[in-house]
């Protein structure tokens, strides 16, 4: 099996400032992690690939300094890692961005099942795994919680996790799943193997390497623009703050209650 | 397909078993005004297994029905579904697409977007009119209060998802519009998954519809049964911030902000959160809106009517012997 899982590295959302003057986002100062769906993602795959055999492949668009947090992906067990960064795949959207991760699959030998995360947490959509899937005519399970080995070697059973419950469906190969953040318990670093992941390259692989429609790369290829940033608008409320001991805090809450028409005696 | 506003506004309408998601009803009310000041016609989309499902579609206000029928879109698979429906987007070149920003909304929005090589913005909340007559939709971005509008001038349909609860819920009317049933040609192949089992969950909470809601947030440290008990005495319901939910301590559709529902309560009690936007877009809506928090600088204290500094605990006791009493 050729599993292909496709991570994300986000900012920590709580050090991204925001500059109220221009309305723009400064996150060159934040530092970053793997997105949390990503991991779950990653091991899903890991599991996966250790019961049916094959091969696990961590692959990832982003600026040159991604590459350090991809090292993490060997030294948990996954067999190859690969970047996909060029200014030309800068300023993209979910169009682009799925674009470029699906003609990377297609690029590094195509896969069988490619597992993501079921939403970027900086900001993110959730419709980059299932647009993934449309780009390479793949079938698609977002919001799984649960893979396993289907009847055939052409489908695996997925669980979906839906507002009104649990989906299992029978999903043709290739496919695209999309997993949910806690779907499972990440493994720890493998220290053994820690000293392979630091020999282990990150492959990176550039424009020209990767070839691709231009017209549907970056900034060129994403019809959504941002037509503006503006701050949200602040609700018209009474804003009374008190430092109260809790009997009168509770005394005037239940005023607050009683104002709303909402006790029954 | 370009920057063209003539060819009306569709809106998915999405199924539970026999009945509309709310969210669905929710945005044919916004398209109608939406296709009213773009002067064009308002598509009600639905797609099911059996026909003339769609026919209740009629008393929210649309100048069509569109019914895509076929057994194999009996249960909903997002490669069948793109299928039929991209078919009828191409001939028909609507100007706009909405769809509820639910799990299947969703999942659906993302394959269809790229079958018509269009843009899509997702749950938003809010919608407007640029001066050239393109949707924006408004995302509410990180901390500080900040949401981008995001629009699509360039190609179409226009596409949103939208989250449960932004527009109110319009009241059913005098049917209007024709239903016009299409059975799209599709075999075993045109699938990409089969559904083999479904397990229903317990219970299901719609926040969307509460009158009262005791939110937890990580302040409580993952303690929610006298929250739950306060809920109860009110009569609401209990809410939660998503590092509660994502920690596993409430159950998810009790998410509420930008990821989760936006609710329109009578009152809700905002007990250990901090009031990150894409919390605070979620209960901004409510009539009345208290906080406790024991940081006076929480930015939540800026959403409330009356702010509580202090240690939540005795807070709750007090306010439940005081209900009790
Ligand atoms: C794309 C995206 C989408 C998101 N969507 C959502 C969403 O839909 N809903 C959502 O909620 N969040 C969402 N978030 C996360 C959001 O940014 C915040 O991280 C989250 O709302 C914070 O939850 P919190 O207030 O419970 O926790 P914190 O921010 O950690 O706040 C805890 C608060 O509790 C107070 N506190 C602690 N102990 C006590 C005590 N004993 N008594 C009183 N007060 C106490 C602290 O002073 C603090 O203010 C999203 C984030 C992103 C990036
Ligand atoms: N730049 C990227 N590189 C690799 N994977 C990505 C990227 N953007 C999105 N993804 C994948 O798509 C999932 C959903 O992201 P999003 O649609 O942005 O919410 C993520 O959890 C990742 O698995």
């Amino acid at each position: 099996m050729r599993i292909v899982v496709c991570l994300k590295v986000v900012p920590r959302p709580e050090e991204v400032k925001v500059n109220l003057e221009s309305k723009t986002l400064d996150r060159a100062g934040a530092r970053s992690v793997l997105n949390p769906a990503d991991v779950n993602a990653l091991e899903t795959a890991l599991a996966f690939r250790d019961t049916v055999g094959g091969k696990v492949t961590v692959l990832s668009m982003g600026p040159p300094q991604f590459e350090p947090y991809l090292r993490v992906a060997p030294a948990v067990g996954a067999d190859e890692a690969v970047l996909l960064s060029d200014r030309a795949f800068g300023g993209a959207d979910t169009l682009a961005t799925s674009y470029t991760l699906a003609t990377a699959i297609g690029k590094i030998g195509g896969a069988d099942l490619i597992v993501c995360g079921e939403e970027s947490s900086d900001g993110g959509t959730s419709q980059v795994p299932p647009s993934i899937a449309e780009w390479l005519d793949a079938s698609q399970a977002t919001y799984v919680e649960r893979i396993v080995s289907g009847k055939s070697a052409a489908t695996v059973l997925a669980t979906r996790v839906l507002e009104n419950g649990k989906e299992t469906v029978e999903l043709d190969l290739p496919a695209v799943v999309s997993v949910v953040v806690g779907a499972n318990e990440p493994r720890f670093i493998d220290y053994d193997r820690w000293a392979f992941a630091q020999s282990a390259s990150v492959k990176v692989l550039d424009f020209a390497a990767l070839g691709g429609d231009p017209q549907y790369l970056g900034l060129k290829g994403s019809p959504t623009t941002v037509a503006g940033l503006r701050e949200v608008r602040k609700p018209g409320r009474r804003r009374e703050v008190l430092t109260v001991t809790a009997d009168d805090a509770a005394a005037r809450i239940k005023a607050e209650i009683e104002r709303a028409g909402l006790v029954r005696n | 397909m370009t920057g063209a506003n003539d060819g009306g506004c569709w809106v998915y309408a999405e199924r539970q078993g026999d009945s509309f998601l709310s969210v669905s009803l929710e945005l044919l009310g916004k398209a109608r005004e939406l296709a009213d000041r773009l002067g064009g016609e308002l598509t009600a989309l639905t797609v099911g297994g059996n026909s003339g499902a769609g026919a209740p579609l009629r008393r929210y206000g649309p100048d069509h029905v569109l019914e895509l029928t076929h057994p194999l879109l009996a249960t909903y698979d997002a490669k069948a579904y793109a299928t039929a429906i991209g078919a009828e987007l191409s001939k028909s070149k609507p100007s706009a697409l909405l769809l509820g920003a639910t799990r299947n909304g969703q999942d659906l929005a993302g394959r269809l977007a790229v079958r018509m090589r269009t843009g899509l913005t997702a749950h938003v909340t809010g919608i407007e009119l640029d001066d050239r007559q393109n949707l924006v939709g408004w995302v509410p971005g990180f901390g500080g209060g900040i949401e981008a509008g995001v629009s699509c001038p360039v190609r179409r349909p226009q596409m949103v998802t939208v989250r449960p609860g932004v527009f109110p819920l319009p009241e059913g009317r005098t049917p209007t519009g024709d239903v016009r049933e299409v059975v799209p040609e599709l075999s075993e192949k045109d699938l990409g998954s089969r559904r083999v089992s479904f397990e229903v969950k317990g219970s299901s909470v719609d926040l969307t519809r509460a009158g009262v809601i005791v939110v937890g947030g990580r302040g409580t440290g993952g303690d929610f049964t006298r929250l739950e008990k306060l809920a109860r005495l009110l009569g609401g319901e209990v809410g939660a911030t998503r590092i509660a939910t994502d920690a596993g301590w409430v159950e998810r559709d009790r998410m509420i902000g930008q990821t989760g529902v936006i609710t329109h309560p009578k009152l809700v009690l905002v007990l250990g959160a901090s009031g990150a936007v894409q919390f605070t877009v979620g209960i901004d809506r409510a009539s009345t809106v208290v906080a406790v928090n024991r940081d006076p600088s929480a930015p939540i204290f800026d959403h409330a009517d009356l702010g509580i500094v202090g240690d939540l605990g005795p807070v709750v006791d007090s306010l439940l012997r005081a209900l009790e009493a």
